[in-house]
């Protein structure tokens, strides 16, 4: 297919790469942006997105994704995990290098740039492993990896543990200027656990993950950041001590990022009873060990999740990315403790966050922020995450108001796995447009396009 | 004529109080006062039917039992048995060993599978917490929860508190210790449920590493939660002034290989219930334990074996609590619960 021109007509643009927030015209060209201003003429051909009260901005970009292929097919392919991006209006994502083979060779990253460009419907960025088999033991072929186009280095679900191997992978990355991306977590205090330590984990007789899990490994990368550095991006941060650490750091320069997950912005471990309303201290029900809110870091307490949201709103977590992690249905039905961690995230993550938004707790200007400009600016693309002249063609049209119930047989990913099946959100994406193409469009109710 | 008499004599049913409808025993948190009590009084006749020179009653004839044990046991599983033998039940029992889960079959292919077989109802014991919850959200059979991982033991609870309700005629006001492993124990979680919806004084005493987290000083925040009245002790001579009744529970060699004890033998020296600690009690003090018992670490056998020892009792009680707990999920009509 080839780009279109498309006339975005009549909405909100928001595009806070350049403060931009109110009603105009976008005119997209060959690919690329090519004006936002009011009263775009009408070009010959073009395509009209009637956008009038509707946001119009950047195409949302996901620095942490699992799209499972290779090696694990059964649970997202590229092809779906892709589509399910554009249904939540990301035109870029990251992917996670914990597939089969692992992503510590340029084989592999080479195989899913590809499969990307041969079934994908939105852009793919791989991330390497930072260590070879994601062992922990030895560093991988970090320049080989970087000359094949990675954005930067996990071994994401495992942590590095070796401290010095932490410094010479920071140290060692720094000469390509790309990130290390670590889940912080010390086993040790991780201790097999399955969900938050706390009330609830009591409650229900589960193994529970302490804070300090988290947070001790934070400080130990941000004095590993400042002794190197080299960059270092905390994934999916869980913790009010995590993001206290953070804004210490930043305050001192360090080169330390983060991000924080839709879940982890607007879940609470409580998610792990399986209630449906009621009281907190009410009697379990055979809805209870919900399985579906089994992630890692572990959903936490309402004042950690207060802590991560004033954290995004203040610009010490730099980004929102979904960490999608699709799994089969078998791999959710069955106890709390043998379910696998993880959340299928793309196509819920718009309708859960613009919750804060509505909520008056977080302007949407900087929402949109941590989902377009900062992680571009993460990726140091100045096409992406922008509608500034030239940019990459790739927009999101949403309705921040339109109600919806969430069905997960209805989500594209193959990975059902949500524990917002069957609530209400209220935010949906209309259109999403990559490259100047439209790749996706609400059934029925989707802007009127001709 | 006289055959005919003695027969129905010994086959007369049970006369227990009507009991609330109830489809699943998975903890007592859902339980009321009343429903507590309600089960009680069914022990009571269902006693009676025990002490009866021939034990049989054909309350449950033609329905069907499946226990599932996917842990050891052994008074837990034969006291159902027994309790659903009695009533008349057929009884099939299943363990893991042996079963399809050895060849790897999943908890939810093998609850379909006993649903086929038409189970009325599933009594398991799993390794993992929740699991019964699992199972009652597929099954359309009663689950009954016989201990699911280190969350809950409903059944071993009824029949703890049934034994101190017994020696005293009430629950409401009594001083109970629980002394030991609470941070993995189900027993202790169940009780805890039960125990202060009836209106007990309830002291958990053990080093704090074995409490959970949120149950300690600073951490113990909620205080609209239902076990904010509960008492926490780390001094176990403190834990025991006054007590009316003291439990100990079992504790686990594996506790010190993961760090949460220097070693069994100091535990023993600063929490076993010994004949001199027991002296801090009341003097008709019950010593209760769910079994099974490391004499000489978690209790002395002097006072495992001792006067106030209601160990074996418990063991008695609780084939007459299962017969009515079991008779209070077979009902015509299902409530939904």
């Amino acid at each position: 297919m080839k780009p279109q021109t498309i006339l975005i007509k009549g909405g909100r643009v928001i595009d806070p790469s350049r403060s931009h927030d109110s009603v105009a015209d976008a005119l997209l060209k060959d690919g690329v942006v090519v004006a936002v201003r009011r009263n775009i003429a009408m070009p010959d051909g073009a395509r009209i997105v009637e956008a009038k009260g509707l946001v119009v901005c950047p195409g949302f970009v996901d620095l942490h994704c699992h799209l499972r292929e290779p090696g694990y097919e059964d649970k997202e392919t590229i092809a779906t995990g892709t589509r399910a991006a554009a249904k939540g209006g990301f035109t870029t994502v990251c992917a996670m290098p914990n597939t089969r083979p692992l992503g510590d060779s340029p084989a592999t990253v080479e195989y899913v740039l590809r499969k990307a460009r041969e079934e994908g419907t939105v852009r793919v960025l791989p991330i390497g492993c930072v260590t070879k088999g994601s062992m922990g033991q030895e560093l991988a072929e970090m320049g080989e990896l970087a000359q094949a186009g990675v954005i930067g280095f996990s071994d994401d679900g495992r942590p590095v543990n070796d401290a010095n191997l932490m410094r010479q992978a920071l140290s060692y990355s720094s000469a390509f200027r790309l990130p290390i991306i670590n889940h912080c977590q010390v086993d040790e205090l991780f201790q097999g656990g399955v969900m938050n330590e706390g009330w609830v984990a009591t409650r229900l007789g589960l193994r529970g993950v302490p804070n300090s899990s988290e947070e001790a490994m934070v400080a130990r990368d941000i004095s590993l950041a400042a002794l190197t550095g080299g960059r270092v991006h905390l994934a999916h941060v869980s913790t009010a001590g995590t993001v206290e650490l953070v804004r210490r750091a930043k305050e001192q320069g360090v080169p330390v990022t983060c991000e924080a997950t839709p879940h982890h912005l607007t879940l609470t471990e409580e998610a792990a009873l399986g209630r449906n309303g009621g009281g907190r201290f009410d009697p379990l029900t055979p809805q209870g060990y919900n399985t579906y809110a089994k992630v890692n870091p572990p959903l936490r307490s309402q004042a950690d999740v207060d802590a991560v949201v004033e954290g995004l709103r203040d610009g010490t977590i730099d980004v929102v990315a979904t960490d999608h992690a699709p799994h089969n249905t078998v791999d959710k039905q069955c106890t709390f403790a043998e379910a696998a961690f993880g959340i299928s995230g793309l196509e819920t993550a718009l309708g859960s966050l613009l919750s804060l938004a509505h909520s008056g707790r977080m302007p949407l200007l900087r929402l949109v922020e941590a989902m377009t400009a900062a992680p571009a600016r993460f990726l140091k693309r100045d096409d992406l995450g922008t509608l500034a002249k030239g940019a990459a063609g790739d927009v999101v049209v949403f309705d921040p108001d339109a109600e919806w119930k969430v069905d997960a047989r209805q989500f594209v990913s193959k990975g059902k796995n949500t524990p917002l099946d069957g609530t209400t959100l209220r935010g949906r994406v209309v259109a999403t447009i990559y490259g100047g193409q439209v790749v996706y469009e609400q059934a029925g109710g989707g802007p009127k396009t001709r | 004529m006289t055959a005919t008499t003695q027969s129905m004599k010994t086959t007369a049913p049970v006369q227990p109080s009507p009991l609330p409808l109830r489809r699943n025993i998975l903890d007592l948190d859902d339980y009321s006062v009343e429903e507590i009590a309600s089960v009680f009084q069914t022990t009571d006749a269902m006693k009676e039917v025990l002490g009866r020179e021939i034990r049989k009653v054909p309350t449950l004839r033609g329905k069907s039992i499946i226990t599932v044990f996917y842990e050891a046991s052994t008074r837990t599983r034969v006291s159902f048995e027994q309790a659903g033998k009695v009533l008349s039940a057929d009884v099939i029992n299943v363990s893991s060993s042996g079963s399809s889960a050895e060849k790897g079959e999943s908890l939810y292919n093998t609850a379909l599978t006993l649903q086929a077989m038409n189970a009325d109802i599933i009594v398991m014991r799993h390794p993992h917490s929740g699991a019964p919850y699992f199972l009652a959200r597929h099954l359309k059979a009663s689950v009954i929860n016989a201990g699911d991982g280190t969350h809950a033991h409903p059944t071993q609870a009824l029949l703890d508190m049934y034994t101190m309700r017994g020696h005293f005629g009430r629950l409401q006001g009594l001083k109970v210790t629980i002394v030991g492993d609470i941070l993995y124990s189900r027993v202790g979680r169940s009780n805890l449920w039960g125990l202060t919806k009836m209106g007990a004084e309830v002291t958990l005493c053990a080093p704090p590493t074995l409490l959970p987290p949120d149950f300690l000083g600073s951490r113990r925040a909620l205080e609209e939660h239902p076990f904010a009245a509960v008492k926490v002790e780390t001094k176990v001579e403190r834990a025991l002034e006054d007590a009316n009744v003291v439990m100990a529970l079992r504790l686990q060699l594996e506790r010190q290989k993961a760090g949460h004890l220097p070693s069994l033998r100091e535990y023993s020296r600063l929490y076993c219930i010994t004949p001199k600690r027991l002296a801090l009690a009341r003097p008709d003090v019950l010593v209760m334990h769910p079994g099974p018992m490391n004499e000489g670490i978690e209790i002395d056998p002097e006072v495992a074996h001792g006067a106030q020892s209601v160990i074996e009792e418990q063991v008695t009680n609780g084939v007459a609590a299962r017969m009515a707990l079991l008779y209070g999920v077979v009902t015509p009509v299902r409530s939904g619960r």
